[in-house]
């Protein structure tokens, strides 16, 4: 799949703000006045800067509204809803911790609103039967602890982040077994694809037009799949690796800098590959994967 | 609406003859015609027509595949591929805005580029590639299966079909109802094995390929049955060929 910049940028930036929301819903830590101020405001910028990046992948973002009217069918519309009413009941929330009311049954509900939020957007991956590698749970708990262990980064909360930042690096590992697998497993092949698998063996012969199209560009991405293994070694350092033994040691404001940037790149490299590495069942047709 | 509706009894699909398509696109460029001049959509764009790395939108494709069995020589099959109308389209259900719908009266599935934000899910959701962004009106694109032809009483009767079926030159492809056991179009799937594409995938395609036929099988080792009737013709020593061969034969340097 094609690792489009806006998503790859949304679902990390978004990922981590909805992932600090959620500790700041259930308290921890439950600062007020300008503290509060400083790291809701940090929560919303992450969380709507990355819905906002969201909007710019689309051919007509002015229609943008209209994606929330199907949320009977769509994980997409679930999440624009999800995202919606988590930062509005979020808003009043912070503002309540700003002046200091006692409101902790909505931050509560704040904090359920954010794992939904991230859950939805997982699902939009996790529904695509055409994408075998994404089609696990392993998608939405990958998306959902990473979520939790940068907003534990961020929130500075020390056991949890260690526990979480552990869980994600083994959530990943698993992800990563089980997904280079799955596309022979979803037994979707050539054969099937074109039904001529009864008469013989099928190779693509001619490819259907000389130069490259929409579903060449969107679904045949190669390029992530050549260097996977060093990727994979720099996403899993930089993102766990690094802030692991920083986050043990004791953070400091400067460590606890280098742990946020390392963890940020990291998972940037991981989503990155998320999508670059994801084989699409269309690329079949063109003989390619 | 991107429910699905309840499976409706007619079920308009076009059946696409693997055996006799000769591979000629005609019915890519007859589609591409349509679909640009039509007031039912925005014109399918090219990219850079002219230039170096030419790219264009396109609602149907021909493939080539080669086909080697066990035993016997390797044939080529021509493989035009386009909207299959599924009963159960995941284009559908996941598009957000409500853009993409199936519909209730004649299972057709088309996108309301008026409604459509351009977000790819429905092609992502595709496992046919059936489905094109296209970049200059930033909306999705795909085969109506020619809805604007198929009911139009402007056009005489024989216009009413698909583009694609009207112009092919070998007859490899037919517009009909699948939901009636007894149409023709029916009928021809029943006769000839019609099969679905990536079954495995639960989409139920509506439209349907048929398998391209045994190859006829030559005993005599040549490379071709017609084989026998392109020997030379003047093998038997009559007429003015074979004179010229004899003749020609006999000059210095010739061939005996």
């Amino acid at each position: 799949m094609h690792p489009a910049p806006s998503v790859i940028t949304f679902t990390t930036l978004s990922g981590l703000g909805f992932g600090l929301l959620f500790w700041l819903g259930i308290g921890l830590p439950d600062p007020t006045g300008w503290v509060a101020t400083a790291f809701f405001g940090l929560a919303f910028l992450l969380s709507v800067g990355g819905l906002t990046a969201s909007l710019f992948h689309l051919g007509h973002p002015e229609r943008a509204h209209l994606a929330l009217t199907q949320w009977r069918t769509s994980w997409l519309s679930r999440e624009g809803l999800a995202a919606i009413a988590t930062l509005l009941i979020g808003g009043i929330f912070a503002l309540t911790r700003v002046l200091g009311i006692p409101a902790a049954p909505l931050g509560w509900l704040v904090s359920l609103g954010c794992l939904g939020t991230v859950f939805t957007t997982a699902m939009i991956y996790t529904q695509m039967k055409t994408v075998p590698r994404w089609r696990h749970w392993t998608t939405p708990a990958l998306f959902l602890a990473l979520s939790l262990a940068g907003g534990a980064l961020l929130a500075n909360q020390r056991h949890p982040a260690l526990v979480l930042l552990a869980l994600c690096a083994v959530l990943q590992l698993v992800a990563w077994t089980g997904g280079d697998r799955r596309f022979a497993a979803s037994h979707t092949t050539l054969a099937t694809a074109t039904g001529l698998g009864g008469i013989g063996r099928v190779r693509a012969f001619l490819p259907p037009h000389t130069g490259s199209n929409y579903l060449l560009q969107e679904f045949v991405y190669v390029v992530g799949r050549r260097h996977v293994l060093q990727l994979r070694v720099i996403g899993l350092i930089l993102a766990f690796g690094l802030p692991l033994p920083l986050i043990a040691a004791g953070l400091s404001h400067i460590t606890a800098l280098v742990a946020v940037l390392a963890h940020v790149a990291g998972v940037l490299c991981l989503r990155w590959l998320f999508f670059a590495q994801a084989e699409h069942v269309v690329g079949l047709y063109y003989g390619k994967r | 609406m991107t429910r699905l509706p309840p499976p409706s009894a007619v079920k308009l699909g076009l059946v696409i003859d693997l055996d006799t398509c000769v591979g000629c696109h005609a019915c890519v460029v007859a589609c591409k015609g349509w679909n640009t001049q039509s007031d039912l959509g925005t014109p399918l764009s090219d990219q850079n027509p002219y230039g170096a790395d030419p790219s264009g939108t396109f609602l149907n494709r021909v493939h080539s595949y080669e086909v080697t069995p066990p035993a016997g020589p390797t044939q080529q099959v021509h493989f035009p591929k386009s909207c299959l109308h599924c009963e159960d389209a995941p284009c559908v259900t996941v598009c957000p805005t409500g853009a993409s719908y199936k519909r209730g009266s004649d299972g057709i599935v088309l996108v309301n580029e008026d409604a459509c934000i351009g977000c790819g899910l429905c092609a992502w959701a595709c496992p046919y590639g059936a489905r094109e962004m296209d970049p200059s009106a930033g909306v999705m694109k795909k085969c109506t299966l020619c809805v604007d032809r198929i009911y139009n009483d402007a056009l005489p009767e024989v216009d009413r079909t698909p583009a694609c079926v009207r112009t092919c030159p070998a007859g490899a492809r037919h517009f009909g109802d699948l939901g009636d056991p007894d149409s023709a179009i029916s009928q021809l799937v029943t006769d000839r094995g019609g099969f679905d594409l990536m079954p495995e995938q639960g989409t139920k395609p509506v439209n349907k390929y048929l398998p391209p036929r045994p190859r006829d099988r030559d005993t005599a080792g040549d490379i071709d049955i017609l084989a026998p009737l392109l020997a030379p013709v003047a093998a038997d020593g009559k007429g003015l060929v074979a004179w010229l061969d004899r003749t020609l034969s006999k000059l210095p340097g010739g061939h005996g």
